[in-house]
C-alpha cells in the first residue's frame, strides 16, 4: 500500500523542500508518527506540546476535510493524497 | 516629532513572536493567526474625539489605529456608514433601543468588504504587489475588483462555481479576472492558500489577511461615535470566518484604552444561518474548537464551514457574556422582508440572517427590551435579488386610464384607497 502526502509551500520548509512523500501510514497518528522518525523538524512544526495536530492545521485525503471521514481513525487507502495545510486563510464575509 | 499613528507591527496570538510588518498570516513556529499589535500609546493623547471629528467622513478619520505605511494617501472615501436608530423594527421584535449599522450602503461595493479591501490594498501597494487576488463569497469579490481597478492593480479573483449571478456580474463590470471554482468557498479558500504560496500575488484574505482584518475595527469606532461616543450594551453580528465580531470588540477596547469612550460590558452576539452554523453550534455547546460543516444555505455570503477564526469568535463571545444564534433559511428571507418593511434597508441574505437572529434573541430574552443594541447589516439586497424571487408578483399590466386604474386598485388592494383619502383630508385640515 502507498499513499502520497502532499505539503504546501509552508511546511516543506522544514523538510529541505520536499513537497512530497511517499508512504505506507495506515492512517493520520501512523503518519504522524513517521512525521516524529523521518522529519523531525516538521513534526515539531505540525505538533503541539502534547504530541496532538495543532488546531491550526486541516488535513484533507482526496480534498475531503479528514474530520468528515473519521478523524484518526480513517484507514488509508492505496493511492490516498493526504495534504496538509495551515488553516489561516479563511474568514471571508 | 508627533507620531501621525501608531506603531504597529505583526506578532503570533499564541506564542507572542514578532513578525515586524511582511506579508504574512500565520506564525512560522505555531501556525497561529498572526494579528496586528499597536502600541496605543504612541498615540495617546493625539488620537481623540476632537481629532476625529476634524478628520474626513470615511473610516480614514480613524487612520492613526489602522495599519497603513506611511506616507499612505488615503483616495476613497469608504465607510462613515449610517447608524440608524430602528424604531419600527424594534417595535414589531419587542426592542426599545434597536440601531442599525447600515453597510448595506458603504462606498464603493454596497458591503462591509470595502473596509477591509481598503485597508489591505494600502499594504498591497506598500509592499510592492502589482497584482492582487483574494477568495471570496461574492462581497469581497466586487471590492476587490473596484478597488483595485481604480488604484491599478491587477485582479485575479477566485469564487465558488455557483455564486449569485449579480455577485459575479459585480466582479468583472470592472475588469478583474474571475475565475469561478468547482467547488465550496473552504476549497477555494483552500486553494488559494496554496497559489499564495507559489505567486508573488497579494491576497487580500491570504498572506494580507492580519491588515485587511484590521480594517474591520472601523465599524467598532464609527458605532460609538455614531452613538455620541458610547458604547452600546450588546452588538449582533453576521458571522462567516468570525473576523468582524473580534474586531469591532477590539476597535471598542481601544477607544476605552484611549480614553474616547468609557468602559462598560458590551455582550456579543453572532447570527449564522443553520444550514452553515459551525461558529454558533460551537457557542452552544460551550466548545473553543469547531467542528466543521458542509454549508448549504441560501446565505451564500456566510457559507464558510471551516471558519479561520471561529475558535476565537466563539471564545469571545462567550466571554463577553454574550450568545450564537442561526436562523433557517425560510427565516433569512423573512429577515430581509421584515427590515425592507419596517426601515426602508434592503439588505441581502446575511442581513436576513442578522435580522432574523436578532428578533430570536429578543424573544428568547437573551436581550433585555431597554438595552442598547446595534444590529450590524453587513450587505446590500441588490446583490442577492434571487433569493426573493419567487416572493412577489408584480401584477398584470394595467391601462393608462384612471377607470381601468380604479378598478384595479379596488380590485387588489380597497384599503390603500380609504387611507389615501383620509390623509388628505387631514392635510387639508391642516392648511385652513
Amino acid at each position: 500500500m502507498s499513499v502520497k502526502v502532499v505539503l504546501p509551500t509552508a511546511l516543506a520548509r522544514h523538510t529541505e523542500g520536499v513537497k512530497t512523500i511517499t508512504t505506507e501510514a495506515k492512517n493520520l497518528p501512523d503518519l504522524l508518527a513517521e512525521f516524529d522518525a523521518k522529519f523531525p523538524a516538521l513534526s515539531q512544526n505540525v505538533k503541539d506540546e502534547h504530541g496532538k495536530l495543532r488546531r491550526f492545521i486541516n488535513v484533507y485525503v482526496n480534498d475531503e476535510d479528514i474530520r468528515f471521514l473519521g478523524g484518526d481513525a480513517l484507514a488509508f487507502e492505496d493511492g490516498d493524497e493526504v495534504m496538509l495545510i495551515p488553516s489561516i486563510a479563511g474568514g471571508v464575509l | 516629532m508627533s507620531a501621525s499613528r501608531t506603531v504597529y507591527e505583526l506578532r503570533c496570538g499564541e506564542c507572542g513572536k514578532s513578525y515586524g510588518n511582511q506579508p504574512l498570516s500565520a506564525c512560522q513556529d505555531c501556525l497561529a493567526p498572526l494579528e496586528v499589535q499597536y502600541d496605543l500609546e504612541s498615540v495617546r493623547g493625539r488620537f481623540t474625539r476632537e481629532s476625529v471629528a476634524k478628520g474626513p467622513a470615511s473610516i480614514w478619520r480613524y487612520k492613526q489605529l489602522l495599519p497603513i505605511p506611511e506616507g499612505f494617501e488615503p483616495d476613497l472615501p469608504v465607510g462613515f456608514t449610517p447608524l440608524l436608530k430602528a424604531k419600527k423594527l424594534g417595535k414589531r421584535i419587542g426592542a426599545n433601543h434597536l440601531f442599525v449599522k447600515n453597510d448595506a450602503v458603504c462606498f464603493p461595493t454596497l458591503s462591509f468588504k470595502d473596509r477591509v479591501v481598503a485597508v489591505a490594498l494600502a499594504n498591497a501597494q506598500a509592499f510592492g504587489f502589482t497584482t492582487v487576488g483574494c477568495s471570496s463569497t461574492g462581497n469581497l469579490a466586487n471590492s476587490v475588483a473596484a478597488q483595485s481597478a481604480r488604484l491599478g492593480l491587477n485582479a485575479c479573483i477566485l469564487v465558488p462555481a455557483d455564486l449569485e449571478p449579480a455577485k459575479i456580474l459585480n466582479t468583472l463590470v470592472y475588469g478583474a479576472r474571475l475565475v469561478r471554482i468547482d467547488g465550496n468557498y473552504d476549497h477555494v479558500n483552500r486553494l488559494c492558500t496554496l497559489i499564495a504560496d507559489e505567486y508573488n500575488w497579494g491576497f487580500v484574505n491570504v498572506n494580507l489577511r492580519p491588515y485587511y482584518a484590521e480594517g474591520s475595527k472601523t465599524m467598532g469606532y464609527e458605532i460609538a461615535e455614531q452613538l455620541g461616543w458610547k458604547l452600546p450594551d450588546n452588538v449582533v453580528v453576521p458571522m462567516a470566518g468570525g473576523s468582524l465580531v473580534r474586531k469591532i470588540r477590539k476597535a471598542f477596547r481601544e477607544l476605552v484604552t484611549l480614553g474616547l469612550v468609557e468602559d462598560k460590558p458590551v455582550r456579543f452576539f453572532g447570527a449564522q444561518a443553520t444550514g452553515c452554523s459551525p461558529i454558533s453550534h460551537a457557542v452552544k455547546q460551550g466548545w473553543e474548537h469547531i467542528e466543521p460543516q458542509r454549508p448549504n444555505t441560501i446565505a451564500r455570503s456566510l457559507a464558510i464551514g471551516n471558519p479561520a477564526d471561529g475558535p476565537l469568535a466563539a471564545k469571545m463571545i462567550a466571554e463577553t457574556g454574550g450568545w450564537a444564534e442561526d436562523v433557517s433559511d425560510v427565516e433569512v428571507v423573512s429577515g430581509i422582508q421584515e427590515l425592507a418593511e419596517t426601515e426602508g434597508i434592503f439588505t441581502e441574505t446575511a442581513g436576513g440572517v442578522t435580522t432574523a437572529v436578532t428578533a430570536k434573541l429578543y424573544a428568547q430574552g437573551r436581550i433585555g427590551a431597554d438595552e442598547t443594541t446595534v444590529i450590524c447589516i453587513t450587505g446590500n439586497g441588490l446583490k442577492t435579488t434571487d433569493a426573493l424571487a419567487d416572493r412577489y408578483d408584480a401584477g398584470i399590466a394595467v391601462k393608462p386610464r384612471l377607470a381601468e386604474f380604479d378598478t384595479y386598485i379596488r380590485g387588489v388592494d380597497p384599503a390603500l384607497i380609504g387611507t389615501a383619502r383620509e390623509e388628505e383630508l387631514e392635510v387639508a385640515g391642516g392648511v385652513q
